[in-house]
């Protein structure tokens, strides 16, 4: 993999995985205008996500969400210097080409946007700009990673404020990396197979005991309590979508949701923070999302 | 210190790859503690800063009343090593950081956030390293910063082909731009190590 020499070697697989190493602990929020990207960055964000609408806008408003302007993502990346992310649909290979030009410095092929390719998924080797992607289970998160995703965000129900399927998507997948750790290796070829994920990939878990890449957690995170709840349970870090921008005091709930994160452990932190917060987003029950709507059930 | 078993070394824990920099130092027989309370900080002998949003850190170090400890403690002797992030903590000038963010200083240099661009310009490559002694250390460099002028009481350690410095050392600190902590090159950790034991 080390081939470089003094001129440097750019868009390798470390360096790629290696700026999510960096976000780990930290909380990414969904940011809509350069406004709302300062006030992420002022409250601690690690990155901000740049998009048209959050997932709780597209979930009301409906129709075809696609990739963001290219305007806007320039405007959010002017106004801050941590890292800006911005998300591509499922499949659409030329919405990443067009974000990699305009130097992102990390591209989610998202299933909050509408699917462009129901079959594939896009090949992510072929950038330099690294690629996070979601799961809802261990196979799904082992198909990304074969495919190049640099980082793993469970998936949750993104736009609903309801943080259960969070917890359900990255405890699976925790307790799907238990479970390999524990087979004997003849075992693991049939788990291969059921997990439909490479061999090489499903004995390396196995070995080490965690995905090769960072997992993140996403989708339904609304408070500081959600979030801290999201690391109790194994997650690297937090991405925030709606829950902050559509609460009461956007300012002081992110700053609230950072200092959770860090202290997801210590129930008197955690407390504190969570006080005078202000109106959560109002917030949807998953359970009353009609199958056609619920985001997670995109990607394969 | 010297010779009396394992030193006790903090890794701040605030945000970023502490838990990498944690396990290099246990392989390396360390005692590690993280770190992100001031009571923890008064029981370790050498701490590193690890990579990370440097912005970030600053903030929860000044939330939660541990930038001031860490200056003291900086400031009487404490041997820290900053990777990136670290480096940029470590700073006495930061240039582009974000609007109202600070260091706690003790590195007589000037660093530049951000100084190679955005993640597509992320890249690692091979450093001659003297202190180091030995073959190149390979080093990865994300979104990193750079040391744009070092002054009179800081010594450079390492640079790019173009002459951008990139690995600082002043008295018990340590600073540099990449991340030695996830290529399996001990060296650098050693040479805090080291540090830790004689100070």
């Amino acid at each position: 993999m080390t081939n470089s020499t003094n001129t440097g070697e750019q868009g390798s697989n470390r360096v790629k995985r290696g700026l999510a190493e960096m976000l780990k602990g930290g909380v990414i929020m969904d940011v809509v205008t350069p406004d709302q990207a300062r006030i992420a960055e002022d409250a601690g964000a690690v990155a901000v996500m740049a998009l048209e609408r959050v997932p709780a806008d597209i979930r009301s408003q409906g129709g075809v969400a696609r990739m963001s302007d290219p305007d806007l993502i320039e405007a959010i990346r002017a106004e801050v210097s941590i890292p800006v992310m911005a998300k591509a649909r499922i499949g659409h290979f030329v919405e990443a080409q067009v974000l990699q030009s305009l130097n992102v410095d990390y591209i989610d092929e998202s299933e909050v946007l509408s699917p462009a390719d129901y079959v594939n998924h896009i090949d992510k080797w072929g950038f330099n700009v690294p690629f996070v992607c979601g799961a809802t289970n261990l196979g799904e998160a082992l198909r990304r990673i074969n495919e190049g995703a640099a980082m793993i965000r469970s998936k949750g129900e993104a736009g609903t404020g309801d943080v259960s399927e969070a917890t359900k998507h990255i405890r699976k997948i925790k307790s799907e990396i238990a479970q390999l750790t524990s087979m004997s290796k003849d075992e693991l070829y049939v788990a291969a197979k059921e997990l439909q994920a490479p061999y090489e990939l499903v004995a390396e878990i196995a070995e080490s005991g965690k995905l090769p890449v960072v997992l993140f957690t996403a989708g339904g995170v609304a408070t500081p309590a959600d979030a801290a709840m999201m690391m109790q349970l194994g997650a690297d870090g937090v991405f925030v979508g709606s829950g902050i921008f559509k609460s009461g005091s956007p300012e002081k709930r992110a700053a609230a949701v950072v200092k959770a994160t860090t202290f997801y452990d210590d129930p008197a932190v955690i407390t504190e923070v969570s006080r005078g917060l202000g109106e959560a987003m109002v917030g949807i029950n998953v359970s009353d999302l009609a199958a056609p709507h619920r985001l997670a059930e995109r990607g394969w | 210190m010297a010779g009396s078993g394992s030193p006790k070394v903090g890794v701040l824990a605030l945000q970023g790859d502490f838990r990498e920099h944690a396990a290099v130092l246990r392989s390396l027989g360390a005692d590690v503690t993280l770190v992100r309370r001031p009571e923890e900080l008064e029981a370790v002998d050498g701490l590193v800063i690890p990579g990370g949003e440097s912005s970030v850190m600053d903030k929860l170090s000044r939330a939660f009343g541990l930038a001031e400890p860490l200056k003291e403690a900086i400031g009487a002797g404490l041997p820290v090593y900053g990777t990136c992030a670290g480096l940029i903590m470590l700073a006495d000038s930061i240039v582009d950081g974000i609007r109202g963010q600070q260091s706690l200083g003790g590195l007589d240099v000037a660093v530049r956030r951000n100084a190679f661009g955005s993640q597509g310009d992320s890249f690692e490559t091979d450093l001659d390293i003297p202190a180091l002694g030995g073959h190149p250390l390979h080093a990865v460099f994300i979104r990193a910063p750079i040391v744009e002028s070092v002054g009179a009481r800081a010594t450079s350690l390492a640079a790019l082909t173009d002459g951008r410095v990139v690995a600082v050392e002043q008295g018990n600190l340590l600073g540099t731009s990449f991340h030695p902590e996830v290529t399996g090159d001990t060296r650098f950790h050693e040479y805090f190590l080291d540090k830790v034991r004689a100070a």
